[in-house]
């Protein structure tokens, strides 16, 4: 399953990229490609268990993955996942 | 009336706007001709101009969010506007706090707003809060007001602002910015999710930069913070749709906007179980002080003067800078050696465990950090130069310069 993985521009230099291409069945397997392929990303993404952050937000076509099964969510075809961490400035 | 998914009535129920026309302050001739332009708009109109002049904001900081969103809210005829802040303007706040102005260097940053409102619009009433917001003093200072808009540039005051918004039910608009990215909401209306929903927890302290630290595209608040103002006023007027379950991000690099769905989370302890029932210590909650007690306790610190002691005698020593190439390229201390905090771990092999080190930063803030990893790897004689290059100018060599 070809998916899109979207960066904020905080992370994109970990990954060279804002927009990386990544596959597999579900939400899970998309981080743990990438995570894989850009290891100073990976601490960014999930906790040393490989599950997911409270402060760092996964959409799933703009979707908050936590209501989809968090990482197990399924994945299809052409969907776009977008990482959202917290940010405070102001 | 509801619009799809969106009920339009979700950010709507701001209590002001429940009074009836009657009960509304008239305007006088003056304000009329001001306010010329909403008078003649057909969701606004004299009954709407009432009904902000009958409005109170309060504006949780007067940086660089606060800035524009009390301007245009001046500027629109809010009656009330409350500020809370305590801090006074420097030099490195004009670059986007666009409420403070040169002359205003050095003076509270409540005494330059108060002038700068009156100047744009001498009808509007501003209170001042010059306090930090306190699990002690939140809920009576918010519970004056009609809306909070949410421009504080940390996690404690954020989550404080949320739970205080969602006890007293007052809708909270929200702006967080850094570099060149920005988000905005509506949180704590009475059907939609609040910031917890989104956030469950802060990221530990120091994983996030700060925009002191990072730093921030001077118009990106410019942006937020207008997007602030117009959902305040959408919530006076109750009009329109505002962001109340939808998060927009705004990227300033690629001038995306995107709206992500965002659903109140019934396990939410805030506005979902209600199990936060007053307010907690929220720099507990968000690890502050426990952060604090071990770099004090563990770091070995220099002082600048010490520091330049040592290089005028020419001890033999590595002096590591763990700031970012920018930051270098602006000041730097002669014989030191750049290593982002970034690189350093790959960088600690090629440091020598048997030579004693300095590292230094902007604040000695990161350069903590990089005496931390130091220590954790078996390095002994590690000195943290304390209050970094900043000090350092200030101290010893003031043609350095501070930015």
């Amino acid at each position: 399953m070809s998916v899109t993985l979207h960066l904020p521009t905080v992370l994109a230099k970990l990954a060279d990229s804002q927009v990386i291409e990544t596959s597999g069945q579900t939400v899970g397997d998309v981080v743990a490609d990438v995570s894989e392929r850009f290891p100073a990303l990976a601490p960014r993404l999930r906790d040393e268990q490989g599950k997911p952050y409270p402060f760092v937000t996964f959409y799933l076509n703009d979707e908050d993955i936590r209501f989809q099964g968090g990482f197990d969510a399924p994945v299809r075809d052409g969907d776009e996942v977008a990482v959202v961490p917290a940010i405070a400035g102001g | 009336m509801t619009t799809g998914v969106f009920d339009a009535t979700i950010g709507r129920p701001a209590p002001r706007v429940a009074e009836v026309n009657d009960e509304l302050p008239e305007l006088s001739s003056e304000e009329i001709l001001r306010y010329s332009r909403h008078l003649i708009l057909p969701d606004v109109a004299l009954n709407g101009q009432r009904r902000l002049k009958a409005g109170r904001v309060l504006l949780i900081g007067a940086g660089g969010l606060g800035s524009p969103s009390a301007l245009y809210l001046a500027a629109a005829g809010v009656g009330t506007l409350g500020i809370v802040d305590f801090d006074v303007v420097d030099v490195t706040n004009l670059q986007r706090q666009i409420l403070h102005g040169t002359s205003d260097v050095g003076r509270p940053k409540l005494d330059s707003a108060r002038d700068r409102i009156r100047e744009v619009n001498p009808h509007v009433h501003v209170e001042t809060y010059e306090t930090l917001l306190t699990s002690a003093n939140a809920l009576s200072i918010l519970a004056d007001y009609d809306v909070i808009v949410d421009g504080t540039d940390n996690f404690q005051t954020r989550y404080l602002t949320n739970d205080a918004c969602v006890i007293l039910g007052k809708p909270n608009v929200y702006g967080s910015i850094f570099r060149f990215e920005g988000q905005a909401s509506v949180f704590a209306t009475e059907y939609g999710p609040c910031y917890r929903c989104l956030f469950p927890e802060p990221p530990p302290p120091g994983l996030v930069p700060s925009c002191a630290e990072g730093g921030v595209l001077g118009v990106l608040p410019g942006l937020i913070g207008t997007i602030q103002a117009t959902e305040a006023i959408k919530l006076l007027l109750g009009i329109g749709e505002t962001l109340a379950g939808r998060l927009l991000l705004v990227d300033a690099l690629s001038l995306r906007f995107r709206t992500m769905r965002l659903r109140k989370d019934p396990s939410c302890p805030a506005c979902g179980t209600r199990e936060i029932s007053e307010l907690i210590d929220y720099d507990q909650f968000c690890g502050v002080g426990k952060e604090r007690d071990v770099s004090d306790a563990e770091l070995p610190e220099l002082a600048p003067r010490e520091l330049a002691e040592r290089l005028q005698r020419g001890d033999d020593f590595d002096l590591i800078d763990v700031r970012e190439p920018q930051e270098w390229e602006i000041a730097r201390i002669d014989r030191a050696r750049l290593i982002p905090l970034g690189a350093f771990t790959d960088a600690l092999s090629t440091l020598d465990s048997a030579r004693e080190i300095v590292v230094h930063c902007k604040g000695g803030t990161r350069s903590a950090k990089a005496v931390r990893q130091l220590q954790a790897a078996g390095f002994r004689r590690v000195w943290n130069l304390a209050g970094g290059i900043t000090r350092w100018s200030d101290e010893v060599d003031p043609t350095v310069p501070k930015y």
